[in-house]
């Protein structure tokens, strides 16, 4: 059996008319921390809408471990293996810390991590888990977006702007928990616009420019200012 | 004197009970699908036909036909929901007000053709006429089981929402359903449970109404009017506040009555008004 891996293979969103990412191609292993780097509005979001099957309409193949993920909807594309984190959490407010953490479980394929694991990681979750989603920081959100996700046993974890609004020694934290969750064997997409410290946590990268790949490659195999002017465009 | 005003208060406070009864699905499909379902009142007698029916039929006690309903009418609530409202609901605020208007006006001919336009009440053997002495007071066992229903369902459904899982996916869906939809959740199959939890509501609020008063086809729009004020006035998404709304429109109404019977009904529209000036968000509000 080959090595588990997501394909997204000549992928167009729209939104009506409009067209959001253009012919995009990109793939995650297992055990891979994979950056898509790019500026506002330039289609990353929609990218990562597509893969977990959002996106009001979208061409092109989407594909896990080989088979085609991209017709199923969103609640079978979760129990397949695939969780995003969303930009802005979007943790549900009037539930409790535990609540959310555990719609993650159930939405997911409940294999893997349980939520004791998960207060082991952020034990502050264990403290608060009564409370209303509303009432934590910005921080606290973003680890019960992680942590639900985590909850999902995913084979791939997709984290939409992770480090928004967040201060940096939580942006630090938070980085610093993804070579764990990679050293389970489980393959992760960063969609960032902090360009240098998504490309320090991954291997291989991505940036797009308007709807599509601009240039992609090992992080290393590019200097500053090349990266600088696939981002911009100039 | 003291003994007439008390008196007046109770009787208000028990038919706040049918009033929070009326109420509590609406409450929930307000609460959750946000969406006013116009047709709720003529839902509710849909049902007591039903079990006017079911219980005349097969000679069946009243409340043992309500046991037989309350799954037909989860599944018809749901059935509702995922074929027809889900269909009109998140396009437009008008389009489910048109298709549930649509829905009574059906309902309200369907049952005038069917059971002609005669005023119907539900058979309730013995205890329609039994009468407890509580402090003093000659009270009827019927409105107070109905009070005891209303606060055992309420109880009921607060556990249902607040304590298990599938209430805590109820809320995420009423919460955010775009958030839902992103995690894996399904919103249209969480909006259907919910919806036949209000059918089961609807059931049991059918049974009492039947046994509590007259119904015909037309009786629908004043059950929701009542239904409408008694969630208002509690508060949205407060299941609670619910009984209370009830049992402020019931204790208006009859210190209207006492004042004059023509006052009955418009004392209960005056004080629901008078509290949406002063307290628009209702008395307990949960959002």
């Amino acid at each position: 059996m080959s090595e588990p891996r997501l394909t997204v293979e000549g992928v167009s969103v729209y939104y009506g008319p409009f067209r959001a990412v253009h012919d995009v191609s990109l793939t995650v292993g297992a055990g891979e921390i994979v950056s898509v780097i790019g500026a506002n509005g330039a289609g990353k979001s929609s990218l990562l809408k597509a893969i977990v099957g959002q996106a009001d309409r979208c061409e092109g193949r989407i594909a896990m471990n080989g088979a085609d993920i991209g017709r199923m909807g969103t609640p079978a594309i979760v129990r397949a293996g695939v969780a995003l984190v969303p930009e802005g959490r979007r943790l549900f407010p009037n539930l409790t810390v535990e609540e959310n953490l555990s719609l993650g479980w159930r939405v997911g394929r409940r294999g893997g991590p349980r939520l004791a694991d998960v207060y082991d990681i952020f034990p502050v979750l264990k403290e608060r888990r009564s409370s209303p989603a509303r009432v934590l920081s910005g921080g606290q959100q973003q680890m019960v977006a992680l942590g639900r996700a985590l909850l999902a046993d995913p084979r791939f974890l997709l984290c939409d702007e992770i480090s928004l609004g967040l201060a940096p020694t939580v942006i630090a934290d938070l980085y610093a928990l993804l070579p764990g969750i990679r050293d389970r064997g489980i393959g992760i997409v960063l969609v960032e616009q902090d360009i240098g410290r998504s490309l320090r946590a991954s291997t291989r990268f991505y940036c797009m420019l308007e709807g599509r790949i601009s240039l992609s490659g090992s992080p290393d195999a590019f200097d500053r200012e090349t990266i600088t002017r696939s981002y911009f465009g100039s | 004197m003291v003994a007439a005003i008390v008196n007046t208060l109770v009787q208000g406070v028990l038919i706040g009970g049918l009033y929070a009864l009326f109420a509590l699905g609406l409450s929930l499909s307000v609460g959750v699908m946000r969406a006013v379902n116009v047709a709720h009142g003529d839902f509710i007698v849909v049902v007591s036909y039903l079990l006017l029916s079911i219980a005349t039929g097969f000679g069946l006690n009243i409340f043992l036909a309500l046991a037989l309903v309350l799954p037909v009418a989860f599944l018809g609530g749901f059935a509702l929901q995922r074929y027809l409202l889900q269909r009109v609901s998140g396009k437009a605020v008008l389009a489910p007000l048109l298709v549930t208007f649509g829905l009574a006006i059906i309902i309200q001919n369907g049952l005038l053709e069917g059971y002609g336009a005669d005023p119907r009440v539900l058979p309730g053997g013995a205890l329609e006429t039994k009468v407890v002495s509580i402090f003093g007071m000659q009270l009827g066992l019927m409105p107070l089981v109905t009070l005891a229903a209303a606060i055992v369902l309420i109880f009921a459904l607060d556990r249902l929402l607040y304590k298990s899982q599938v209430g805590a996916l109820i809320r995420a869906v009423s919460d955010d359903p775009g958030a839902a939809s992103l995690i894996g959740l399904s919103p249209n199959q969480v909006y259907g449970i919910a919806m036949g939890i209000v059918g089961m509501t609807v059931a049991v609020a059918a049974c009492f109404m039947g046994l509590r008063s007259n119904f015909d086809p037309a009786s629908g729009p004043g059950n929701l009017l009542i239904a409408f004020e008694s969630v208002v006035l509690g508060g949205l998404g407060s299941l609670w506040g619910t009984l209370a709304g009830g049992v402020v429109l019931g204790v208006a109404q009859g210190v209207g009555g006492q004042i004059d019977f023509a006052w009955q009904t418009l004392a209960g529209h005056i004080v629901f008004l008078a509290v949406l000036a002063v307290r628009p968000q209702g008395l307990f509000p949960r959002y």
